[in-house]
C-alpha cells in the first residue's frame, strides 16, 4: 500500500495544532495498513519540525523558502500534488481549515482524486471508512473510499494527536518549477490585539441576543478568557454589528468542534446547531427553560445570564486563583 | 464583462431531513428546496458586476430537472440566461460535479466564474476551487470583499484569526462568502421576465465518484443532558460536573 503524505499548515514560522491532529488521523491508515506517514511542511525557512516525529511522522519533507511564508494556494497545490504523484502516496490528508478547505480541492483535482472533507471520524481495518456531518450537521454520511489516491480533510479539535514516536527526520525538497502564479497572497491583516480563533479555541464562550447589546459582551469575553478559550456569536448578534463576523458559529459563519462550548443568551437556533453540534460538551445559559439549545445541551442552568454569568465568573477566578 | 455563476438546489436549511428508503439518501417529500444561499452571494455579485461594466451574466445549474426552478431564481435577480446541465441522478460527488461543470463553463469565454463557497447540503466546500484546477484557472474562495479594476482584481477572505489579501488576474475563479454583499429578493417584475428569459437544457450523465456510500443517518440524539438549576446559585453545580463529570476544565 502506498503511504500517507499529511499536509502540515503554519502561521508566522509556527506549526498549526490541526496539523498534529492530521498526522493522528494519518498514523490510523498507516498503522492500519502497514505504510508509513509522510509530513509535507510547506512554509518559510526556520519552521520547528521537532514535535512531529513524537507526534507520529515517519518523515517530514520541507519545501522551505521565504515565497511559501504565505498560503500560496498555486504553489502549494502543486507542490503537494508533484509530492504525491513522485512517491508512493495513497491518502492525502489535511485540517479542515481556511487553508485546508481551500488546498484539498485543488490538490484533488490535480490528481483525478475522490475528496472527502471534514471528516469527523475515520476508520481503517480492511477498507477506510469516514463519516461527515451535511445537511447542516442533521445528517451524517458513512462513506467508503474505493477509489485512490483519496484527499481528505480532518475538522479540527476531533482527532487528538498521537504520542506514537517516529523518526520523523527532516528532508528538503524542492519547491521549484511552481507555475507562476496568477493569484497571489500578498499580506495577512491581522487584528491589533491577537485573539485566539473560535475555530481553533479547545473551549468557545458565545453569546446571542439575550445579551441585550454590545456594551454586555465583556461578560462572553471574561468567561472565555478564565475558561482559557475563545468568544464566538451568534447571527443575530453579528447581524446587528455586536460582533465581528470572525466570532460567528453556524451555517453562514464558522463550524467548530470544541471540547467545551458555552452558549449564553443563544435559543439554539438550526443553523446555530449546524456550527456546534460536534462540540464535546455544550453548556446552555438561557432564560427559556423550553429554548431548543436545552435539547443539545449536556448541563443547562436556567435563568437570568446576567445573574449567573457574573457569579460563572467570579466562582472561576476563584479555583483559578488556587 | 461574461460572467458565469454556477447554482446549486438544496433543501431549505429549516427543513427536517428524513432519511429515504435506501439509507443512503433523504426523503425529500414535504421538504423545501432553495437556491443555496451562498450561491445568492455569487449572483449578487454578478449582477453588481454587471451594472458596473456591462456584459453577460450567465447561471448554470447541474441536477435533475427540479433544477430549473432554482435557475429561474437566479434569473429573476437579474441573470440574464440559464443553463441546466440535466442529470438523472443528483451527486454529491464533487470532482464529478466540478468536471461536468467545467466541460460547460471551459468554452464560453467568461471573464469570471463564480460559486459559492459551499452548498449547504453536501457541505463540500469543494467545487469552486476544483473547476479553477480543472481549467487552469486563479481562484481566490471564500471572499468577503472584492474589488475589479480592468483584467485584475483584489479579494479578501476570511482565515483563523485574520484576513488574507490576494491579488489576481482576469478571467478567475472566485468563491463567494457571507459578508460579499446584501443579495437582492427577485422583484415581481424580475419574476415576471424570468419566465421569458432563455433557459438551455442539456443532457449531462452523472458517473459514481471515488467515495460510495454506506449510509446516510441522523445523528444520535445527545442524551443525558440535564438542568443543573435555575439561577445564580445552580453555578456551583455547574462548575462541580464540568470539573468531575465532564472534566473539561
Ligand atoms: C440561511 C440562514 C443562515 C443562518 N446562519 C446562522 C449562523 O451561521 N449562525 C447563527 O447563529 N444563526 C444563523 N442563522 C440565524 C438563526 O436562524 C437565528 O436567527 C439566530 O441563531 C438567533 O440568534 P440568537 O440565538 O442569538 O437570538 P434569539 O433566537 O433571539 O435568542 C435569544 C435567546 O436569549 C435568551 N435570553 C434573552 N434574555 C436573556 C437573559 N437575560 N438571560 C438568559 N437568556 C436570555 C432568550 O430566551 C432566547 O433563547 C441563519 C439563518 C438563516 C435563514
Ligand atoms: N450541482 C451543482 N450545480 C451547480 N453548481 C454547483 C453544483 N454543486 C456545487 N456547485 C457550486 O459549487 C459551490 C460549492 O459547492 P460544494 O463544493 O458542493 O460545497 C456551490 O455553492 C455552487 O456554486
Amino acid at each position: 500500500m502506498g503511504a500517507v503524505l499529511v499536509v502540515l499548515e503554519q502561521r508566522d514560522g509556527m506549526l498549526k495544532r490541526v496539523s498534529l491532529e492530521a498526522l493522528a488521523a494519518g498514523r490510523v491508515v498507516a498503522d492500519a495498513e502497514g505504510s508509513e506517514v509522510h509530513a509535507l511542511l510547506m512554509g518559510p525557512p526556520g519552521v520547528s519540525t521537532e514535535a512531529l516525529g513524537r507526534h507520529g511522522a515517519d518523515k517530514v519533507l520541507a519545501a522551505a523558502t521565504p515565497d511559501l511564508a504565505l498560503y500560496q494556494p498555486d504553489a502549494f497545490a502543486t507542490i503537494a500534488a508533484n509530492q504525491v504523484s513522485t512517491g508512493n502516496y495513497d491518502i492525502i490528508v489535511l485540517g479542515a481549515t481556511a487553508m485546508g478547505r481551500d488546498l484539498a480541492p485543488r490538490i484533488a483535482a490535480k490528481l483525478g482524486a475522490p475528496l472527502a472533507p471534514d471528516v469527523t471520524s475515520l476508520t481503517a481495518n480492511d477498507e477506510l471508512v469516514v463519516t461527515r456531518p451535511v445537511y447542516s450537521g442533521k445528517a451524517v454520511f458513512t462513506l467508503r473510499v474505493v477509489k485512490r489516491p483519496c484527499v481528505i480533510s480532518v475538522r479540527p479539535n476531533v482527532f487528538s494527536p498521537t504520542d506514537a514516536a517516529k523518526p520523523g527526520a527532516v528532508e528538503g525538497i524542492s519547491a521549484d518549477g511552481v507555475v507562476a502564479a496568477r493569484a497571489t497572497t500578498v499580506k495577512v491583516k491581522e487584528p491589533e490585539k491577537a485573539v485566539l480563533d473560535v475555530a481553533e479555541a479547545s473551549i468557545v464562550v458565545s453569546g446571542g441576543r439575550g445579551l441585550k447589546g454590545p456594551e454586555n459582551f465583556h461578560l462572553i469575553e471574561e468567561l472565555a478568557e478564565v475558561l482559557g478559550g475563545a468568544p464566538g456569536a451568534s447571527r443575530a448578534v453579528v447581524d446587528a454589528g455586536w460582533r465581528p463576523h470572525s466570532e460567528q458559529v453556524g451555517q453562514t459563519g464558522k463550524t467548530v468542534s470544541p471540547s467545551l462550548y458555552v452558549a449564553v443568551g443563544i435559543s439554539g437556533a438550526i443553523q446555530h446547531l449546524a456550527g456546534m453540534r460536534t462540540s464535546k460538551v455544550i453548556v446552555a445559559i438561557n432564560k427559556d427553560k423550553d429554548a431548543p439549545i436545552f435539547k443539545l445541551a449536556d448541563y443547562g442552568i436556567v435563568g437570568d445570564l446576567f445573574e449567573i454569568v457574573p457569579r460563572l465568573i467570579a466562582e472561576l477566578q476563584k479555583i483559578r486563583g488556587n | 464583462m461574461k460572467i458565469a455563476v454556477c447554482v446549486k438546489r438544496v433543501p431549505d436549511t429549516e427543513s427536517r431531513i428524513k432519511i429515504a428508503g435506501d439509507g443512503k439518501s433523504i426523503d425529500e417529500a414535504g421538504v423545501k428546496f432553495v437556491l443555496n444561499p451562498y450561491d445568492e452571494f455569487a449572483v449578487e455579485a454578478a449582477l453588481q458586476l454587471k451594472e458596473q461594466h456591462g456584459g453577460e451574466v450567465v447561471v448554470v445549474a447541474l441536477g435533475t430537472d427540479a433544477s430549473q426552478e432554482t435557475v429561474r431564481t437566479a434569473l429573476a435577480m437579474g441573470a440574464d440566461r440559464g443553463v441546466l446541465l440535466k442529470s438523472n441522478a443528483s451527486s454529491l460527488d464533487s470532482l464529478g460535479a466540478a468536471r461536468l461543470l467545467a466541460a460547460e463553463l471551459e468554452a464560453g469565454e467568461y471573464d469570471l466564474l463564480l460559486f459559492g463557497k459551499l452548498a449547504i447540503d453536501d457541505y463540500n466546500h469543494a467545487v469552486g476551487p476544483m473547476v479553477a484546477t480543472l481549467l487552469n484557472l486563479p481562484c481566490v474562495s471564500s471572499i468577503a470583499h472584492l474589488e475589479i479594476s480592468g483584467a485584475s482584481g483584489t479579494a479578501e477572505r476570511e482565515i483563523e484569526g485574520g484576513v488574507e489579501v490576494v491579488e489576481f488576474s482576469l478571467p478567475a475563479v472566485l468563491t463567494t462568502d457571507k459578508g460579499l454583499n446584501e443579495p437582492r429578493y427577485p422583484a415581481l417584475r424580475g419574476i415576471m421576465m424570468a419566465k421569458k428569459k432563455p433557459l438551455e437544457v442539456k443532457e449531462v450523465t452523472v458517473e459514481p465518484g471515488g467515495l460510495e456510500i454506506i449510509e446516510l443517518s441522523v445523528p444520535a440524539e445527545r442524551t443525558g443532558g440535564r438542568i443543573v438549576g435555575e439561577g445564580p446559585d445552580a453555578v456551583p453545580a455547574l462548575i462541580e460536573a464540568l470539573r468531575n463529570e465532564a472534566k473539561v476544565i
